[in-house]
């Protein structure tokens, strides 16, 4: 079993640490894994994006060329990774920053208005937890616990008090996409 | 201690401080800026000195200073930085002091971009300065192969007095993957007796120096060195291989590409197709003697690089005609897909399995 995950956003939006975290988590599970962002003479505002593999064989490749899930935090990413997804995979759309469908039948998508969501939360930088809760909770990639422990990794003594706000972005985030697994049956 | 995540930059970082290596002197470039940056950080946690300079080239010649005092030294940079130290890079090598020098490569010629390459082979494995020298050349696949090879490098470059380069490219320096910095298999090692380190009056000067004007000593020195180089020849070579006795087709390729190579060879096995992979890991001294084991039915061996085909001249060399070699690569910091190394195998195969 091999997972290839596209995590695109622009820069702040945190796409680059959900994508960490998701690798911590394959690791703490005794996984393969690898984690290679997109590097560039970047600037802030424009995109950003990670590419992170949890495999159950020593991770070949590390670029993502045909992905099994993909994460879109903006128009642009959908636009240049809705292709990149293969047949049967998934597509989590923030449909908050996204007004647009997805073209693709041969594929699940997911609209998860994770702004919006955030925000009645009290904390608008949380929509990234808030794709990734929604996005394990379709793929069970890896356990809830191995992603707590991962953000611990990733944000140290200064992720603590943030934890719990966190934790329920993951919470919210799956509970979205259960109702749309429901109505998807 | 435990497996971390860490990215290569800082991987190499951390590896370099638990060889005991106590300065850095370097200039930021990217794709290898967290590495510096790393060290700024971490180096005076345990006494060392990071020093950024005022440019490649004194970075590297701070570099001759250290290793003439007998320090454990390094300094790191991406393709262009690294051509502005070759002067330098020379003089340590004639010289023979140690020093481990890492090359994030970028695509090239020039300034080039930013994005991985591996467009220094020759550079690398030929000499980018002047003189009849070599440099051992370390080119890991995977982050922790990255940091057992900088703990190892430190050590041939002491045991051997010579420069160690590590090469690998932006893809190795920004990734994340697992590492686990284990203590190294201890090399039995020269004390630095020939080192700068004050006589106390009791003994004469020692020199360090690259200089010599009479042709003969200038001879008898090199004569040295390339006696040095045989040694490293014979006892330093590292190679991985998969497959060659059996496969119809056998992909040489080195570093990040030998992953993908890896993935395209997992992707054809199965399709039914049979192929072999021969990954170098020291590039210098480059491993001639593993192609001798590739069986006689084998069609064609395939060298997969991101250049325009630079260690295919070394294939070349290693399979002195037995088969015909071929060549796919990217250039300018394009990265190949495993299904285009499936379609050139495919090709090499003329269609039938």
């Amino acid at each position: 079993m091999e997972e290839r995950i596209i995590i695109a956003g622009f820069g702040g939006q945190g796409v680059m640490a959900i994508g960490q975290i998701l690798t911590y988590a394959g690791m703490i599970e005794n996984r393969h894994v690898s984690w290679l962002p997109s590097y560039g003479p970047e600037m802030r505002g424009g995109t950003a994006n990670c590419g992170v593999i949890i495999s159950d064989e020593p991770v070949g490749s590390p670029v993502v060329v045909n992905a099994t899930a993909a994460i879109v935090m903006n128009k642009p990413s959908l636009d240049k990774f809705e292709p990149t997804v293969e047949k049967g995979g998934k597509l989590f759309i923030n449909s908050s920053l996204i007004d647009q469908k997805s073209q693709r039948e041969d594929i699940e998508v997911y609209y998860i208005p994770a702004n919006e969501v955030a925000n009645e939360l009290g904390n608008a930088r949380v929509a990234n937890m808030v794709m990734l809760g929604a996005y394990l909770e379709v793929t069970k990639i890896v356990d809830l616990e191995s992603i707590i422990e991962g953000f611990k990794k990733v944000f140290g003594e200064k992720g603590d008090k943030l934890l719990p706000i966190n934790k329920e972005a993951l919470k919210k985030g799956a509970e979205v996409v259960r109702e749309q697994m429901k109505a998807m049956v | 201690m435990a497996k971390v995540l860490m990215k290569g930059n800082e991987a190499i970082g951390a590896a370099a401080i638990k060889a005991g290596c106590k300065y850095f002197f370097g200039y930021p470039i990217t794709p290898q800026s967290e590495l510096p940056e790393y060290m700024a950080r971490e180096l005076p946690k345990v006494g060392g000195v990071f020093l950024q300079a005022e440019s490649e080239i004194a970075a590297i010649n701070m570099v001759y200073g250290a290793a003439g005092a007998g320090a454990r030294v390094m300094t790191s940079s991406s393709s262009p930085g690294i051509s502005l130290k070759q002067e330098g890079i020379s003089y340590l090598a004639g010289a023979e002091l140690p020093c481990l020098i890492v090359n994030i490569m970028r695509g090239g010629p020039g300034l080039g971009g930013i994005q991985p390459s591996q467009t220094d082979y020759f550079q690398a494995t030929r000499g980018g300065g002047n003189g009849d020298y070599r440099l051992v050349v370390l080119a890991p696949a995977n982050i922790q192969e990255l940091a057992d090879l900088v703990i190892e490098g430190f050590d041939i470059a002491d045991q051997y007095r010579n420069p160690v380069m590590i090469l690998g490219d932006g893809m190795i320096g920004q990734m994340m993957e697992p590492v686990e910095f284990k203590v190294p298999k201890k090399r039995e090692l020269p004390e630095k007796d020939w080192a700068t380190t004050g006589t106390l009056g009791k003994r004469k000067p020692n020199i360090i120096n690259s200089l010599y004007l009479a042709a003969e000593e200038l001879e008898e020195h090199n004569k040295k060195l390339q006696a040095k180089y045989d040694e490293i020849r014979r006892k330093e070579v590292k190679v991985e291989s998969y497959n060659i006795e059996d496969a119809d087709v056998v992909i040489a390729a080195y570093g990040t590409t030998s992953r993908i190579v890896r993935t395209a060879i997992a992707k054809l096995e199965r399709e039914g197709y049979k192929v072999g992979l021969i990954r170098p890991i020291t590039l210098w001294p480059y491993p001639y003697d593993e192609f001798n084991k590739i069986n006689d039915n084998c069609k064609g061996v395939l060298t997969v690089e991101m250049n325009a085909g630079q260690m295919v001249d070394d294939v070349k060399i290693a399979v002195e005609g037995r088969f015909p070699v071929y060549f796919y690569g990217r250039t300018g910091g394009m990265v190949p897909t495993p299904d285009e190394i499936v379609g050139k195998v495919k090709e090499i195969y003329g269609g039938e399995k």
